[in-house]
């Protein structure tokens, strides 16, 4: 005999007027635990298969996968992300303080970049700045009506680097300003309110108050905006810059080894993204420390130590 | 008797055809307790909001300590102040919100040292003994590292009455403090005031309470439609009104 039943024999026994005490049984769930081991069998068969085929040339991904030109291509990938997003953050957030202004004129110029950059294809963009040369021969920066100017040979200042940088940060600027926007918003009217009264600068109030609570809601999308931008980055192949896909493809188009180097490639992003998405979750948990319950510890703190 | 230290002189407000307030007059002494009581709508807390500058005004002028707020005087014009002397006119004129409106990123502790360090200067850890013994003050020493969203809504408007006297104002304004309150939690809040009110704190508040108006305001002004129907001691505006407007409104919120 089991034990609920002995729980319950015992129970009658003591005094027949009581009700028995329960023993709660949970639900056994054999169709999840069925369903586990047949997705664990057909995961397990299919990456045999995989593994275990010739074809996709695993000693050559091997020989590869450290290689110095795609190491140049991933360290290109890398950096070209970080800085794009860190433009596309700063500008996205000028951009978005701009779109929520009073002030009908700087709202519009706000909405109109979006409107532009978000209605044209970045490859296009990439390609116009690469170009930027053909339309301004130079670049001249001075004060209007004076002779202070200066001016410089367009080629010079647009490199190929300067023009993935600007094609594509431009580009993140306005995808970040919506999601920016949308966390500015979350955050409680009451909270400036506060923050005026007792005496704080829009400036100091937007900084200090607002923004802090509106990373949580800001930080999952720009996870993905930077999780997008490192395959997005491959783009400016067609600005003769070789990054990590480019790289690979420049390997296979004299070796026909195209899918172990694909696959090279494939490893990296996987792991670029897998840092990423580490770091995204300990951003989130240090801004999220004070949705926490009350007796949950706080395990560790990223930017402040007290 | 002593100057005044707020001042109201015809301030009128609206909000396009809407009249909110009406050619206002009243005037606070130092040290007075003030409630504002009257129906919904009748412009208690806009005029709260306008002393502080949370507000605009449209006519009249409102002074404390006889420096007009939100404005600079220059013969018959009135050139709104830039942002950073507003924000310097508000950082002695504290307010209590009817949301508590605490930094939700912030643990009690913080929220109430941030004005202080960020608006006045103070040094932080000159900041935070003050805080500790504020917070002493209104019961919650032992809540110094815990986030407002674990506090009972009495014990957050008691914070954020903290994170008001940490500015060490010459005035607070009281937004209907209790009002988002469970009942049995209005009582630790009001005690909190009482002792503010009993300490010499010049208060002004927009109430539903009228307990609290009667034992502890020393002036009741009934305001309906945009202007204060009647003005004084509770023992006459709660106890002997002369205004009916003023019988009806005591007669349903008592």
């Amino acid at each position: 005999m089991d034990a609920p039943s002995s729980t319950l024999a015992q129970a009658n026994d003591t005094d027949a007027g009581q009700k028995p005490m329960l023993t709660y049984v949970p639900i056994r769930g054999y169709g999840r635990k069925a369903a586990a081991a047949a997705l664990l069998i057909i995961l397990g068969s299919f990456l045999f298969s995989i593994a275990g085929n010739d074809n996709f040339g695993w000693p050559v991904v091997g020989q590869y996968l450290f290689d110095d030109r795609i190491m140049s291509g991933l360290l290109l990938t890398s950096w070209l992300t970080v800085v794009t997003m860190v433009i596309g953050v700063v500008l996205g957030t000028i951009l978005a303080i701009m779109a929520m202004s009073s002030n009908g004129v700087i709202s519009v110029v706000a909405n109109s970049y979006l409107w532009f950059f978000r209605g044209t294809p970045v490859l296009v963009q990439l390609i116009f700045w690469y170009n930027l040369a053909a339309l301004f021969p130079d670049l001249s920066i001075g004060i209007p009506f004076t002779s202070l100017w200066y001016s410089v040979d367009t080629n010079t200042v647009i490199t190929p680097v300067m023009a993935a940088i600007l094609g594509l940060g431009l580009n993140e600027g306005a995808y970040m300003s919506e999601i920016i926007r949308s966390g500015l918003m979350s955050v409680d009217s009451g909270q400036r309110q506060a923050a005026k009264s007792l005496g704080m600068t829009n400036g100091k109030s937007l900084w200090r108050i607002v923004i802090p609570q509106a990373m949580p809601i800001i930080i999952p999308p720009t996870g993905n905006q930077t999780i997008g931008m490192l395959k997005t980055s491959s783009l400016v192949s067609v600005i003769a810059l070789s990054d990590l896909l480019y790289s690979a493809q420049t390997i296979y188009s004299r070796n026909f080894q195209t899918i172990p180097l694909l696959i090279v490639a494939c490893i990296w992003y996987l792991s670029a993204t897998s840092i990423l998405t580490a770091i995204q979750s300990r951003i989130e948990r240090h801004y999220g420390r004070s949705l926490l319950q009350a007796d949950a510890p706080v395990r560790w703190r990223l930017f402040r130590s007290s | 008797m002593s100057e005044p230290m707020v001042v109201f002189d015809r301030v009128s407000k609206s909000y396009g055809a809407l009249e909110v307030l009406k050619e206002i007059n009243l005037e606070v002494a130092p040290g007075e307790v003030l409630s504002l009581i009257g129906p919904s709508g009748s412009g208690k807390s806009t005029l709260l909001r306008c002393v502080n500058h949370l507000e605009r005004i449209d006519g009249g002028s409102i002074t404390v300590d006889g420096e007009l707020i939100g404005y600079r005087q220059v013969g018959n014009l009135a050139y709104e102040l830039p942002e950073k002397l507003i924000a310097k006119q508000r950082a002695r004129i504290a307010m209590v919100f009817q949301n508590f409106n605490l930094f939700g990123h912030m643990t009690v502790l913080e929220n109430v040292i941030e004005a202080p360090v960020q608006v006045l200067g103070v040094p932080k850890a000159h900041a935070i003994e003050h805080a500790k013994g504020i917070l002493d003050q209104v019961g919650l020493a032992d809540k110094l590292e815990t986030y407002p969203r674990m506090l009972s809504g009495g014990q957050q408007q008691r914070v954020a009455i903290a994170r008001a006297l940490a500015m060490k104002p010459k005035l607070i304004l009281f937004d209907e403090p209790t009002s988002a309150l469970d009942p049995e939690l209005v009582g630790e809040v009001l005690d909190v005031m009482r002792a503010l009110a009993e300490g010499g704190m010049t208060m002004m508040v927009v109430t539903h309470e009228m307990a609290f108006a009667r034992d502890v305001c020393n002036r009741v002004a009934f305001m309906d439609g945009g202007k204060i129907v009647e003005c004084g001691p509770p023992s006459e505006v709660l106890a002997n009104p002369t205004h009916e407007r003023t019988r009806t409104f005591l007669s349903k919120v008592n």
